[in-house]
C-alpha cells in the first residue's frame, strides 16, 4: 500500500469549470489510472453539465452518493475555498486537498474548527498535492519525474519536492507517495501525520522530511520520529540565509519572535537522532547513504 | 501588512477600546498646534514608524510645556531613528503622534496572535508590561498568562475575567478590563489582524483601563476585504524594490549581499539562497517568479535585481514542472537582451524541456554560464561574483 491514495481512489474537483481546474483535471487523468479515478466536478451553478466527459453535481454530497467519490481536490479562489473545505468535510469525504494558495488565517482557524471530531483528513491549502506514482496524481506536480518505488517524500513546499524527487530518480530511487502539505501557517496534516503513515505503510521503507523556516511542526514531528519510527528519516531545512520576520513566499515561511528559524530546526531534528544535510543539491545522496 | 500606532489606536476605538487623546501630525507647527487642542499640561511625543522599541531609540518622550513639544518635535520629524528592531540605518520619521500625558497606576502587557500548532488565536497577557515581552517569555515565562479562543464563541466574559485576575488586575477595574479585552479580541478577529499588542495596557489611579500603545498587523491574504485597512498602508516604510516586485506579482526580499536569484518557488528559492551561503557567497535577494513566469516577469525581476548596486552576479534556478524550461530559456534570453545585463548570468535548468530550454540558452549568442545542477550552479555563481567584485 502506498499511503493515503492509491488506484482506487475516486476523486473529484471542485472548482473544476475554472481555468486552474480545467487544466489540471485534464492533466491528472492523463496519469496513470486517472481516467479511472477522477469521476466527477462540483459546481453549484453547472450541475448536470459535464466536463471533457466528466459529470459536474451541484454539492459535493452529490457527487459522493453518485460516484461514490471519497477524495476531494480543491482549485477554487481563496476567498471561497474555506467554503469548499467546509462542505467536503460536511459531506463526510476521506481525504480533501486544497491546492488553492491565498485563503485568509482567519477563514481556516474556524474551517479547521469545525473538522473537529470529523473523519476527513485534509492536505494543504498552498500544497501541490500528493502522488503515489504509477497509480494516481491528485495536484499540480508534474507526474513524469516520479517512479514507482520505496521512498516516502513529505514535504512544506513544491518546485524543492520536485528537487528532490529528482535527486532520488537521479539515484535510482523511486517513490511510495510524495506529499506536499503546504506553505500554509494553518493547515491540515502536519509533517507528524504523514510521518505516522509512512512508518505503517509496508510499501515505504525510508523517508525524506523537507521543511522550511516557521511554526514548529518539524520540531514536533523529530520529538515522535526519536520514540516512534521504525524506518530511517532524512531531512532538509529551507531558509537558513531568511532574515528574521520577513515572510519568505510562503504565507507560513516566517521567523517570528525568534522562534521557527532553521538552525533551531536542524538542532533539534539532529538531537533526535535524524541526519539532515546543509546542502539542498545532496538530499538524495543523503537518503541512499542510510538505506 | 503593518500599519502605524496612531492607525491601529484609530481602529481599536472603534471596538470600544480606551486610549489616550492624540493627535498625527506631519509638521513641528502641526505638532505644537496638536498639543495646544489637546490642553492639559503634558504630552507624549511619539515618532511613528512600523519597528518596535521605538522607546528604546528616543522616539517616545514626555513634554510638559508646548516649546518642550516642539522641540521634541524638531528633534525626531525626517530623521532616522534608530531601534533594536530598524538595523543600524533607522527609518526615518515622517508622522509624528501628539498624545494626552496619562496618570499611570500599573503597567501590563497584553497581545494576541496565532498560535500555528493548536490552531487557535491566542491571548497572552503579563503583569509585567512596558518590557520587552521576548525578554519576559525567556526569564520569566511562569509570569504570562496565554489562552486560547474558541473562534465561534469568542472571548467570553469569563475569559477575560480569567486574564485580568491572572495578570492582577484590581478589582475595581475588572469591568472595564473585561470590556477592553473583549474589544481587542473582537478587532482582532474583525480585522483579519494576524498580531494585535498592547504594551503597555494601563490602569490609572482613577480605575480607568487604557491602551497605551498599539501594535497591529494583518494578514495579507485577507487584505482583499479590508480596501480600508488596505488604504492605511504607508510606502515610505517599506523597500521601494519590494513595492514593485509586487506590483508585476514577484514574491521578493532584499538581502545584503551581491548574487542575485531568481527562482520559480518559495522553497526552491529560499534552498537557492542557501546554497549560495553554503558555498561560501551571499544572496542579495530572495526572488520567487510564481508558477506562471512569463517573459514580462523575469525581464521585471532582472530589472529590479539590477538596480543593486552591489550586484556582482545573477543565479536563475528553475525546476520546470508545468512551466516549461523552453518557455522560462526564452524568457531569460529576451530579457536578458532587454535589460543589457552587466554581470555575469548563470541558468540552471531543470524539468520539464530541460534540453529544449538549455539548446535555447546555448544558441542565444548570450555569454550565459549553464550549470548542471544545484551545486554546480552554486559554486559558478559565487566564483563569477567574487571575480566581479
Amino acid at each position: 500500500m502506498s499511503i493515503l491514495i492509491n488506484r482506487h481512489s475516486r476523486v473529484m474537483t471542485q472548482g473544476i469549470t475554472g481555468k486552474t481546474g480545467q487544466f489540471h483535471t485534464r492533466l491528472c487523468r492523463e496519469y496513470a489510472n486517472g481516467q479511472q479515478c477522477f469521476v466527477a466536478g462540483v459546481n453549484p451553478k453547472k450541475p448536470g453539465e459535464q466536463f471533457e466527459g466528466i459529470p459536474i453535481y451541484a454539492t459535493v454530497r452529490e457527487a459522493k452518493e453518485a460516484t461514490g467519490a471519497t477524495v476531494s481536490v480543491i482549485y477554487v479562489p481563496p476567498a471561497f475555498a474555506a467554503a469548499a473545505i467546509d462542505e467536503a468535510v460536511e459531506a463526510d469525504l476521506d481525504l480533501v486537498i486544497c491546492i488553492t494558495e491565498g485563503i485568509p488565517v482567519r477563514d481556516m482557524l474556524r474551517s479547521r474548527y469545525k473538522m473537529e471530531g470529523r473523519k476527513t483528513l485534509l492536505i494543504g491549502p498552498n500544497c501541490p498535492g500528493i502522488i503515489t506514482p504509477d497509480e494516481i496524481k491528485i495536484g499540480i506536480m508534474p507526474g513524469y519525474i516520479h517512479k514507482k518505488g520505496r521512498i516516502g517524500v513529505v514535504s512544506r513546499s513544491g518546485t524543492l519536492t520536485y528537487e528532490a524527487v529528482a535527486q532520488l530518480m537521479a539515484l535510482g530511487l523511486g517513490q511510495s507517495t510524495c506529499i506536499g502539505i503546504g506553505g500554509d501557517p494553518i493547515n491540515g496534516l502536519k509533517h507528524l501525520d504523514v510521518m505516522r503513515l509512512f512508518n505503517e505503510d509496508n510499501e515505504t521503507d525510508a523517508v525524506l522530511m523537507v521543511g522550511e523556516i516557521g511554526g514548529s511542526d518539524e520540531e514536533d514531528c523529530a520529538r515522535w520520529i526519536k520514540d516512534n519510527m521504525k524506518k530511517p528519516v532524512v531531512g532538509f531545512i529551507a531558509g537558513v540565509a531568511a532574515p528574521p520576520g520577513k515572510r519568505m513566499g510562503h504565507a507560513g515561511a516566517i521567523i517570528a519572535g525568534g522562534q521557527g528559524t532553521a538552525q533551531e530546526k536542524i538542532a533539534v531534528m539532529e538531537a533526535c537522532g535524524i541526519r539532515v544535510t546543509r546542502n539542498p543539491a545532496e538530499m538524495g545522496k543523503l537518503l541512499k547513504s542510510v538505506l | 501588512m503593518k500599519i502605524h500606532e496612531y492607525q491601529a489606536k484609530e481602529i481599536l476605538r472603534r471596538y470600544g477600546v480606551i486610549t489616550p487623546q492624540g493627535i498625527a501630525c506631519f509638521g513641528i507647527e502641526e505638532a505644537v498646534s496638536a498639543a495646544e487642542k489637546l490642553g492639559g499640561d503634558k504630552w507624549v511625543v511619539k515618532a511613528q514608524i512600523y519597528a518596535g522599541g521605538r522607546g528604546k531609540g528616543g522616539g517616545v518622550k514626555l513634554a510638559r510645556s508646548l516649546a518642550e513639544v516642539r522641540l521634541l518635535a524638531e528633534a525626531m520629524l525626517n530623521k532616522p531613528l534608530i531601534t533594536p528592531q530598524t538595523g543600524p540605518n533607522g527609518q526615518v520619521v515622517h508622522r509624528l503622534y501628539i498624545e494626552q500625558g496619562v496618570d499611570i497606576h500599573h503597567e501590563y502587557y497584553v497581545g494576541i496572535v496565532v498560535d500555528r500548532s493548536r490552531q487557535r488565536a491566542c491571548l497572552m497577557a503579563s503583569s509585567e508590561g512596558g518590557m520587552d515581552i521576548e525578554q519576559v517569555a525567556a526569564s520569566t515565562p511562569e509570569k504570562i498568562y496565554k489562552i486560547l479562543i474558541d473562534p465561534i464563541s469568542g472571548l467570553t466574559d469569563q475569559d477575560a475575567d480569567a486574564v485580568a485576575n491572572k495578570i492582577s488586575i484590581p478589582p475595581s477595574s475588572l469591568t472595564a478590563a473585561r470590556f477592553l479585552l473583549k474589544g481587542l479580541y473582537q478587532a482582532f478577529d474583525e480585522t483579519d489582524a494576524s498580531l494585535l499588542e498592547i504594551n503597555p495596557l494601563i490602569v490609572t489611579h482613577d480605575d480607568q483601563v487604557l491602551a497605551l500603545d498599539a501594535k497591529m498587523n494583518f494578514d495579507d491574504n485577507a487584505l482583499f476585504r479590508h480596501p480600508d485597512i488596505v488604504a492605511l498602508r504607508d510606502l515610505d516604510e517599506e523597500d521601494p524594490m519590494e513595492i514593485e516586485a509586487t506590483e508585476y506579482g514577484l514574491s521578493y526580499i532584499s538581502l545584503d549581499g551581491n548574487i542575485g536569484c531568481l527562482v520559480n518557488g518559495a522553497g526552491l528559492a529560499m534552498a537557492t539562497m542557501d546554497i549560495i551561503k553554503l558555498y561560501g557567497g551571499s544572496p542579495a535577494n530572495f526572488l520567487d517568479v510564481g508558477g506562471g513566469a512569463t517573459v514580462d516577469k523575469v525581464t521585471e525581476a532582472f530589472k529590479i535585481m539590477l538596480r543593486n548596486p552591489k550586484l556582482r552576479a545573477i543565479l536563475v534556478n528553475i525546476f520546470g514542472g508545468i512551466m516549461k524550461c523552453d518557455v522560462i530559456a526564452e524568457g531569460v534570453t529576451v530579457a536578458a537582451r532587454e535589460v543589457k545585463l552587466s554581470v555575469p548570468l548563470i541558468v540552471r535548468l531543470e524539468g520539464t524541456n530541460v534540453e529544449l530550454g538549455k539548446k535555447i540558452l546555448a544558441e542565444s549568442g548570450l555569454p550565459i554560464i549553464s550549470a548542471t545542477n544545484m551545486a554546480d550552479a552554486a559554486e559558478k555563481a559565487v566564483s563569477a561574483a567574487v571575480r566581479g567584485a
